[in-house]
């Protein structure tokens, strides 16, 4: 599946909710499905400190491709990261810099990765496009 | 004009913002702490000055100048009138609280020298630490906290202990915009000047909730916004004795707050001017002036005694519930409802009641320290003001009920 793929897969799998709440109710099990890091990998390099929520985000280079490992400690948070990493796991570093998050316009959850909802979002999706920007140029 | 009977729904009828719905959900607005919705006479009193008074102030001699100078001069005084000031002089327009705090940390700050204290509070927003730290950089000055007790009230006996001959200012707030605690100040005030400190009362949230009568307090400054007051952003006032304010130097230099400029030497304009370099907000300063007198024609007894019925009413309900911890238990307080639930994080439940159409503040409230004092990374807190009704606070039970449902399956 292509990045571009797996972000209409996502699109679609929300389609069916029209309800804000049914939205909501289904990124909190989304949350809940992230497997996290465990606390001893939630270190401060990994750390992006939100005003809101905090994120962690580590990240492998595994031939030729990036997998990332994220948390939160808010669950709304942790679903939307579910989100970003269902999408950018797995694809080359060129691919993931030339791929913006549109589904995340799509669905409705505009707010999270905007600059004031301060909830570490939009940080981690630049930490995620900085290190594919590193392993490029190491 | 004579205050009418209090009707909540007469008073609700005046806020256009709170007739609006938000996801198809009818809006229940409980953030009042963070800014206060306009009544329809402050949005018409803005548009009438943006289309038919604007000019500049204090320096034309034509007549839309002459108005607007009039208009301007008119709101210092409703505002001096409203706070019971001797003086207008005593009633400097500012950006807001914040802008206030910092105009007394720089000016007031200037008289003082290296070793002299600073007093606060541990429940102190970030506009009240800040400058002051600042100032202590600059000058040397040492800064000294108020520690507070578990149920949010400022442990009196720690105050007197820090209180001493070497401090000059006792900073304060006069109602926590986290706890909604409201401080002893009165005698808190009369102390402090037994040991000759000035007082300054952050009053950004305690404008909108109770009568100020600064005489009668006694404080040294008062500070506050207008946004808080159900007048415009970006307005605010500082409130200071008059003979504290003649000896403080200017803060900003520019237009208007002169006397007579060469190149040589500047002589200072008189108070108030001396303290509003450049042009002024002459919009919001009007806004915040038909805001008070907006004020002045409700019932404010009844008003504050609304809001403290709401506030204990939405406590007595929270309390009930399991896991619920209420953040700023002090015996003396009103508007603000502030908690943590366990293993579900503030960000979650502020976004769950969001869609629902309920407004509440989530996170630190600015009180960073505060919240390391209960060790917590912040609250859910519901603020309220005298437009709101139990039934919202119904509704607001029913959604939190039904966020917990899903947070915790
Ligand atoms: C107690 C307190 N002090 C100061 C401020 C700062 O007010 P402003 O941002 O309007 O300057 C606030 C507002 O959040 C407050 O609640």
């Amino acid at each position: 599946m292509t990045i571009q793929e797996k972000q209409q897969d996502l699109i679609d799998e929300f389609s069916i909710y029209e309800d804000w709440m049914d939205k909501y109710e289904y990124i909190i099990e989304l949350g809940k499905a992230v497997k996290g890091l465990s606390e001893a990998h939630k270190t401060k390099d990994k750390l992006i400190e939100g005003c809101q929520s905090n994120v962690w985000l580590a990240c492998t280079l595994q031939d030729g491709k990036m997998f990332f490992e994220a948390d939160a400690d808010a669950i709304i948070t942790k679903g939307i990261i579910g989100m970003l990493l269902q999408v950018y796991n797995g694809e080359t570093p060129q691919t993931i810099l030339q791929t913006e998050p549109f589904f995340i316009d799509a669905i409705g959850l505009t707010e999270h990765l905007s600059p004031t909802r301060a909830n570490g979002l939009l940080s981690m999706v630049k930490r995620i496009k900085t290190e594919a920007l590193q392993s490029l140029n190491p | 004009m004579g205050a009418s009977p209090f009707s909540v729904q007469a008073i609700r009828d005046q806020f256009p913002a709170l007739r609006q719905q938000v996801y198809g959900k009818q809006l229940i607005y409980f953030d009042n702490g963070a800014t206060s919705q306009k009544p329809q006479v402050v949005l018409d009193t803005l548009k009438q000055y943006y289309a038919l008074e604007n000019a500049n102030i204090h320096r034309g001699v034509h007549y839309l100048s002459q108005q607007a100078t009039t208009a301007y001069e008119q709101a210092r005084r409703t505002i001096q009138s409203y706070i019971r000031a001797k003086s207008p002089d005593e009633i400097i327009f500012t950006k807001g609280t914040t802008d206030a705090i910092n105009l007394v940390a720089y000016s007031f700050g200037e008289l003082l020298k290296a070793g002299d204290e600073i007093l606060i509070t541990a429940m102190e927003h970030h506009s009240n630490i800040v400058p002051w730290q600042l100032l202590c950089e600059r000058k040397g000055c040492v800064l000294k906290v108020v520690p507070i007790s578990k149920k949010g009230e400022l442990d009196l006996v720690a105050f007197e202990e820090l209180l001493s001959e070497k401090t000059k200012l006792f900073a304060l707030t006069h109602i926590s915009n986290t706890l909604g605690t409201i401080n002893p100040v009165q005698s808190l005030i009369q102390k402090a000047h037994q040991v000759g400190a000035k007082v300054l009362l952050d009053g950004a949230q305690s404008i909108q909730h109770l009568t100020i009568d600064v005489k009668a307090l006694n404080c040294d400054f008062y500070a506050f916004s207008g946004h808080k007051v159900f007048g415009p952003t970006g307005i605010g006032i500082l409130y200071g004795k008059e003979e504290i304010l003649e000896k403080m130097p200017p803060y900003q230099g520019g237009g208007d707050m002169i006397a007579k400029v060469t190149f040589e030497r500047t002589t200072y304009n008189t108070l108030p001017f001396k303290f509003e370099a450049g042009t002024p907000h002459i919009a919001g300063a009007i806004g915040l002036g038909s805001a008070i007198e907006f004020l002045n024609s409700l019932d404010l007894e009844a008003a504050a005694a609304h809001e403290l019925e709401l506030t204990k009413y939405a406590q007595g309900i929270l309390d009930t519930f399991e896991g619920l911890h209420i953040i700023g238990e002090a015996k003396n307080k009103t508007s603000v409802v502030s908690f943590t639930i366990d293993n579900m994080h503030p960000f979650d439940l502020g976004t769950l009641l969001d869609k629902q159409g309920i407004a509440v503040r989530t996170g630190h409230h600015c009180t960073q320290p505060l919240m390391d004092f209960f060790g917590i990374p912040g609250t859910v807190r519901a603020s309220f003001a005298f437009y709101n009704t139990k039934a919202e606070i119904d509704t607001f039970v029913a959604a939190l009920e039904r966020s917990m449902q899903i947070l915790g399956a």
